[in-house]
């Protein structure tokens, strides 16, 4: 299979779907002349032309609810977010609109709308620029949530979330756009709300969402020289959650760690120990342990920035307090 | 010559009811300002080299270009009177007097940066000189400078019991005019009649999307503020003595009516949008043209032509601003990175759970203190 980067993933994901449907489009800033701020529409205006590949002021909270409105008439939109950090200022269309559309009017209208961006820390950006937001939209129903970790399960869960009939945020991570995998030439999807067993093991059950997966297969890899055979999940999707996956898993290994991306208040990691612990009441042999980003704005200065956020070190450190070999 | 032709919108006080004339600082104070700009011009470059040797991280702005705006509009406001801008904002801290070391050392996320290296570029607060911030979120500076006004004014009349008697800068770019929240703010400022004055560096460019791409009428951004009520001018952003002489009157009448005031202050951004823009948008010939009127060379030839400058001393003057932010980056590279009890300390003033409150609390105090003080 050929090798393609994540930022190429997503873009064959989009421009599939829009050669196979023309009430596809993708609206956001900067992603038709320059080529999107991080390259992702790359040549999407030549092939689509702008009446496809739109360009926006710097008005996040008119062209999501721009989106909104044409999804009400039935256009799937794609609206991209520079970053989701900037999705903030679109709070209420996104939220108080694109999710509650279905039930506000009954069923009349319903919302097939795409939202997607950076999500996490870039790297330095500071309080205002690195948000996770997962945990937070992930309270809203009505929306479900994506979150790739890899150019496969990008084109994937996209192209899915393209054809999804329901609002979709796709969160993907600057951080990760350059990394390449296989990824097959024709069009697949993948089904939103089902995990990817990424490592098999059997002494503790660690899983993850997005790039953070990344740092537990690198965990997995210190811990098994330890002797601690780790088995690790790319969540894939945060709503739905693929529980029942975990839930095997840990019914295997009797141990889990949970490694969420965002602040643990709340969270996603919340989420995922609760419905374990009430899942696996009885397999559990420890209680979930979690890593999250410690409960700071992200600061700027690197020394900070890394020890705020999740690593590899303490992932490595969780899974060994919870199979009590701290 | 550029996307927008300058003469499309002369650059006046359209709507002042008469013309003043407006007499300028002494030639100490002119020089000053040639020093001031000089110095921002070369903290930008090092800077620059500072990214480049990854020294700085994150996303770095820089304001080679610009610097008559910041040094101008400042120039034209008293020391206590609050300044508020995006993430462009090394120029205007600078301006306002920070201490180029203190940027310096935000920028390599040092404990001597003005926000402990908290911050970074794009967030430069200096509570000292009347620095409200730097703001990553565009636009979002700017209901804040709504409320920076009124913070004044409210002070000035209701716990002062006099006349509002300040005037607050906020800047934005061109590109944040599309911002709701800028809408929001405009009318509030208008219909509370806060002392603020709004200030796009209209630089032509919101990364890459030329103001007429993304702006309804984008040459006659002034009207935007008429449609508000709002006294309205577009002024030569590329000539600090423009600036000013344009800024002064409108500065006068807004602390004395207590009315916000909107400017489009035509400029250009000689660098890219951040580290990472090849600039194809725009062409060099472009470029070449507002190069040629760089505001620094300006201000100097304006200088030697009235004999307050030398060809010699201007080389000299060069040559102290290098020395002194050579000094800045020294220091910078000597503050060490903030220790890791700064990740708990400043996100409540007080202790709770793993929080241990906050370095300079009395700034909750500040004004009671004054009341108590001038009462007693
Ligand atoms: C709400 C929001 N959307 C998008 C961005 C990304 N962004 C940063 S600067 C910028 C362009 C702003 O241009 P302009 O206002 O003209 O200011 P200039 O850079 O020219 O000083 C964009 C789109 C952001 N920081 N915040
Ligand atoms: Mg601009």
């Amino acid at each position: 299979m050929r090798e393609i980067s994540f930022r190429d993933a997503l873009r064959e994901a989009m421009s599939d779907e829009m050669r196979r449907d023309n009430r596809v489009f993708l609206i956001g800033e900067e992603v038709a002349q320059y080529d999107g701020a991080y390259k992702v529409s790359k040549g999407m205006l030549d092939e689509f032309g702008p009446k496809r590949v739109i360009d926006t002021p710097i008005s996040e909270s008119g062209f999501a609810g721009l989106g909104i409105g044409a999804a009400m008439m039935g256009l799937r939109p794609i609206v991209e977010f520079m970053s989701w950090s900037f999705s903030l200022v679109a709070a209420d269309p996104i939220l108080n609109n694109a999710p509650k559309m279905l039930y506000m009017s009954g069923g009349q209208f319903g919302c097939p709308i795409v939202f997607r961006g950076n999500d996490g820390a870039g790297g330095q950006l500071g309080s205002t620029h690195s948000w996770c937001v997962e945990s937070m939209y992930a309270n809203v129903p009505g929306l479900k949530i994506i979150i790739p970790s890899t150019p496969y399960s990008a084109k994937g869960l996209l192209t899915q979330a393209i054809q999804d009939d329901d609002p979709v945020f796709c969160l993907e991570s600057e951080r990760m756009l350059s990394m390449t995998g296989d990824v097959p030439e024709e069009s697949y999807t993948i089904p939103i709300g089902t995990a990817d067993i990424v490592r098999t093991g059997s002494d503790c059950t660690i899983v993850s969402f997005g790039r953070p997966v990344h740092f537990c297969l690198e965990a997995a890899e210190a811990l098994a020289r330890e002797g601690i055979d780790c088995e690790v999940i790319d969540g894939r999707s945060i709503k739905p959650l693929d529980i029942d996956t975990f839930a095997a898993s840990v019914r295997k290994t009797n141990y889990c760690v949970v490694v969420d991306q965002s602040w643990s208040f709340a969270s996603v990691g919340s989420e995922v120990a609760a419905e374990l612990h009430r899942v696996c009441f009885d397999d559990l042999d420890n209680h979930v342990h979690r890593v999250h980003s410690d409960d700071v704005p992200a600061p700027y200065a690197s020394n900070l920035e890394q020890e705020m956020l999740p690593n590899a070190r303490k992932i490595c450190e969780a899974v060994r307090s919870v199979t009590y070999n701290a | 010559m550029t996307a927008i032709p300058m003469n499309q919108t002369d650059p006046t006080t359209e709507s002042s009811p008469e013309t003043e004339v407006v007499s300028l600082p002494t030639g100490d104070v002119l020089l000053g300002w040639l020093r001031d700009m000089m110095l921002i011009r070369e903290f930008e470059v090092r800077s620059m080299q500072a990214y480049q040797n990854r020294l700085a991280g994150g996303f770095l702005h820089v304001y080679n270009g610009q610097e008559a705006v910041a040094v101008g509009t400042i120039a034209a406001v008293n020391s206590d009177d609050p300044v508020i801008t995006a993430y462009r904002d090394h120029g205007h801290a600078l301006a306002r007097g920070m201490k180029p070391e203190v940027g310096m050392a935000e920028l390599f996320g040092r404990i001597g940066g003005c926000a402990k290296g908290k911050g970074g570029s794009m967030h430069f607060f200096d509570a000292e000189h009347h620095m409200y911030g730097g703001h990553g979120i565009v636009g979002a500076q700017v209901p804040l400078g709504a409320g920076l006004a009124f913070a004044t004014k409210y002070r000035d009349e209701v716990i002062d019991g006099g006349k509002s008697n300040h005037v607050t800068l906020c800047f934005m770019g061109d590109g944040a005019i599309n911002q709701g929240a800028v809408h929001e703010a405009m009318n509030l400022a208008a219909v509370l009649e806060l002392p603020v004055i709004f200030i796009v560096e209209n630089n032509l460019y919101a990364m890459g999307t030329a103001v007429e791409r993304c702006t309804a009428a984008g040459t006659h951004l002034v009207e935007r503020a008429r449609a508000y009520g709002m006294n309205a001018a577009c002024l030569e952003g590329m000539d600090v003595l423009d600036v000013y002489r344009g800024m002064k009157p409108l500065v006068d009448r807004c602390r004395e009516t207590s009315r916000p005031c909107w400017i489009d202050m035509r400029c250009y951004r000689f660098k890219g949008h951040s580290m990472s823009d090849p600039r194809k948008y725009r062409t060099h010939e472009e470029e070449e043209q507002w190069e040629s009127r760089d505001p620094i060379e300006r201000l100097a030839a304006w200088l030697v032509d009235r004999d307050l400058l030398t060809g010699e001393n201007f080389k000299q003057l060069g040559k102290q601003v290098r020395s002194d932010i050579r000094q800045a980056v020294k220091w910078a590279e000597a503050s060490p990175p903030p220790g890791l009890e700064e990740l708990h300390h400043d996100v409540y003033t007080g202790n709770w759970g793993p929080y241990t409150g906050t370095s300079k609390p009395e700034f909750l105090r500040r004004r009671r203190d004054d009341q108590e003080t001038s009462g007693a």
